[in-house]
């Protein structure tokens, strides 16, 4: 099973003959992913070789969709122009669309956000790491070799937090785990991910990192306090971040008294959640759960 | 980034909001000729409002009326310079005065939860509206904005229904909003507020003070919002980072941080100041993003921002090699330390883990520079570099 990626997804990426989609479609091929075409209108019938895999080239979304019957995009297409790649996706009624891209003005984000609302399409992102379900595919850029397939499942708005948690719990490994973005504005909220894994039979232990910022972690709080029966095990970054500073996430701001690490930290309690002090804490606490 | 309420007009009226007059002045010459200009030689009164990017300066005795152009020089002496919360006055806005008949509320912002926009609108303005949205949420109308349409003219008329704005005055009312709609969308801004939006004893609708917060990443398509950036009041350190692109936060403690990935390092921040318990109670010092790549000049920017900070007695390198493998983070800090030469003179406590780990710790160690510690986990490298701090203090 695993969570909104699988074996059979098939992936197209938006950007993928600039230097960052070229340097992560290798990497995405290399760990199993079947990434079935690129997008560049200016390319369109050409294909790029990726060691012994020639992958095409299509004008467009919808004719890469028609060509290979590809259910996923991710896009690595720069800041300026990350609205019009994600809108046309939208438009072509692809089912996800993984969006890698840092720096997207949140009124982009904002309006291909109710964009998909309306079409029914899921984003992840932006500003993410994407996701991985080890063994099966891996959709961004998280590093495929630091651990396999399990019973954990995690969601986390950091990227380097998602490889420390994978790390530690690597003896146990995951189902899927999901990045889901720093921004203001993200496609695909702790909440979607929490019930996805809540739905997963493979999913047994949830693992959910949160950061200052919003209130995204006292929603997910009152969520898992409703809907979710599978333990859960939190943490939560920037407990000494100072008030009215952006922690390189453009969305990881304490504003007045909202958004703190120890509000949220208290709401996950409250909930039944079990948060870590520490990374290696919150490792521990799923370890218990896992052994 | 917050905008000052002077830069706020100006944006204001660019955008055919209604505003009064208002003049920056950093002297109290300056006020004198600004208060000259609003009041072209007739009597009248004018406001010398201190211009810092924190609420309650009224409270603070931050916003004076003055008589004359004298008087508003007078007023500018009293309040250039005062301290406000911790923000010091470098700045005064000399304003227009309004004859003001009755206050409103007005702010556009993220609603980052429903992930579109959210108006909020009062006829009850002026006063603290956080305040008023716990004590009298009634009084407060918020209506969903959907971004791709925003503010027209349907969607103003229900915002003025809803704050239940009476019919003389609603139709004035909802074209400011749509102005104020311009303002957000053309300028990228993440918020909109008008608090008070007043209306005047000859029946204008004017903007009196605004606050806006526009979107860093919408740079690109702004050149212009780059001037408005307050280059003076930024810490040095913070200014220096900006320029080599680094994502560094000053903060006040003495073990520098420097790791990849924004919350590793929020994280590392955290677990710092817990080992810092146990050792005389330092704290971190900073927050730096290197980012994925980890090369040698960014290694040593990093390293040389941190170590320009004379309260760093200690620094701790925190990088979880994921698609950047350890080794060549190790080589990036083995040659950093070599561009930094004598100036690193810091205890210099590194912890490695994830892709190629053995081969990047051995390289660091092969390196064998006498100030480097090299730490097994992220626990163990705060521990350490909080007792170094601790020790050098």
């Amino acid at each position: 099973m695993a969570i909104f990626l699988t074996e059979a997804s098939k992936v197209i990426v938006q950007g993928m003959t600039g230097s960052e989609g070229q340097k992560h479609t290798t990497r995405m091929l290399a760990s199993g992913t079947s990434v079935v075409g690129g997008v560049n209108p200016r390319k369109a019938g050409t294909s790029v070789a990726f060691g012994d895999t020639d992958v095409p080239v299509f004008g467009s979304v919808s004719e890469a969709m028609d060509a290979t019957g590809a259910d996923v995009s991710v896009v690595f297409v720069p800041p300026a122009h990350t609205k019009a790649a994600v809108v046309e996706a939208i438009e072509a009624g692809i089912p996800l669309v993984v969006i890698i891209t840092e720096g997207v003005p949140v009124a982009d984000t904002a309006e291909f956000f109710a964009l998909a609302l309306e079409k029914n399409v899921r984003l992840i992102g932006p500003n993410c790491p994407g996701l991985i379900s080890p063994g099966k595919s891996n959709v961004g850029i998280i590093p495929a070799d630091i651990t396999g397939p399990g019973r954990v499942g995690l969601v986390s708005k950091s990227g380097t937090l998602t490889y420390q948690m994978m790390y530690e719990l690597r003896d146990f490994g995951f189902s899927t785990a999901i990045g889901i973005g720093g921004d203001p504005i993200i496609g695909t909220t702790h909440i979607d991910a929490l019930a996805a894994f809540e739905a997963d039979p493979e999913t047994e232990v949830i693992v959910m990192i949160g950061e200052i910022g919003g209130d995204a972690e006292e929603r997910a709080a009152a969520y898992i306090a409703e809907h979710v029966t599978k333990p859960v095990v939190g943490y939560v970054a920037g407990f000494t971040a100072p008030e009215g500073k952006t922690m390189g996430h453009a969305g990881a701001i304490v504003s007045g008294s909202s958004g703190t690490a120890q509000a949220k930290k208290e709401a996950l309690e409250a909930a039944g959640v079990k948060v870590g002090k520490t990374p290696s804490e919150t490792a521990e606490l799923a370890r218990q759960l896992l052994s | 980034m917050d905008l000052f309420e002077y830069q706020a007009r100006d944006i204001f009226e660019k955008h055919g909001v209604p505003v009064l007059g208002g003049v920056v002045a950093t002297t109290p010459e300056e006020a004198r000729a600004g208060a000259e200009q609003l009041l072209g030689g007739q009597p009248g009164v004018v406001v010398v409002k201190a211009q810092v990017k924190v609420g309650g300066r009224g409270k603070a005795g931050g916003v004076k009326l003055a008589r004359s152009a004298d008087d508003a020089a007078e007023k500018a002496t009293e309040i250039l310079g005062m301290d406000i919360k911790g923000h010091t006055v470098h700045r005064v806005m000399i304003a227009a005065g309004a004859k003001i008949a009755t206050e409103f509320y007005f702010s556009l912002l993220l609603d980052r939860a429903e992930r579109r926009y959210l108006a909020m609108c009062s006829v009850e303005g002026g006063m603290d509206i956080e305040q008023l949205a716990v004590e009298r949420p009634d009084a407060l109308a918020k209506v969903a904005v959907d971004p791709r349409t925003g503010i027209d003219q349907a969607k103003a008329d229900e915002i003025v229904a809803a704050a239940g704005f009476t019919p003389d005055i609603a139709p004035k009312v909802a074209a400011v909003l749509q102005t104020l709609w311009t303002v957000y969308r053309s300028e990228d801004a993440t918020l909109v507020e008008v608090n008070p939006l007043v209306l005047t004893e000859d029946g204008e609708i004017v903007a009196l003070d605004g606050k806006v917060t526009l979107d860093e990443n919408a740079g690109f398509r702004h050149p212009e919002h780059a001037e408005l950036e307050d280059t003076a009041a930024a810490d040095p350190l913070e200014a220096k980072a900006k320029e080599a692109d680094l994502n560094y936060v000053k903060l006040d403690g003495e073990v520098g941080i420097i790791g990849n990935g924004a919350g590793l390092v929020m994280s590392t921040l955290d677990v710092v100041a817990y080992a810092g318990e146990a050792h005389g109670g330092v704290k971190p010092a900073n927050f730096l993003d290197i980012g994925g790549g980890a090369s040698a000049e960014i290694m040593a920017a990093g390293l040389h921002i941190i170590l320009t900070d004379p309260q760093v007695k200690s620094v701790f390198v925190n990088v979880f090699g994921g698609i950047t493998a350890c080794d060549a983070v190790a080589n990036g800090i083995v040659a950093a330390l070599e561009i930094l030469g004598d100036e690193e003179n810091k205890p210099l406590v590194v912890r490695l883990d994830g892709n190629n780990v053995l081969e990047g710790r051995r390289i660091l160690a092969e390196a064998g520079h006498p100030l480097v510690t090299i730490a097994d986990t992220m626990d163990g490298g705060a521990d350490k570099a909080a007792e170094l701090a601790h020790a050098a203090a």
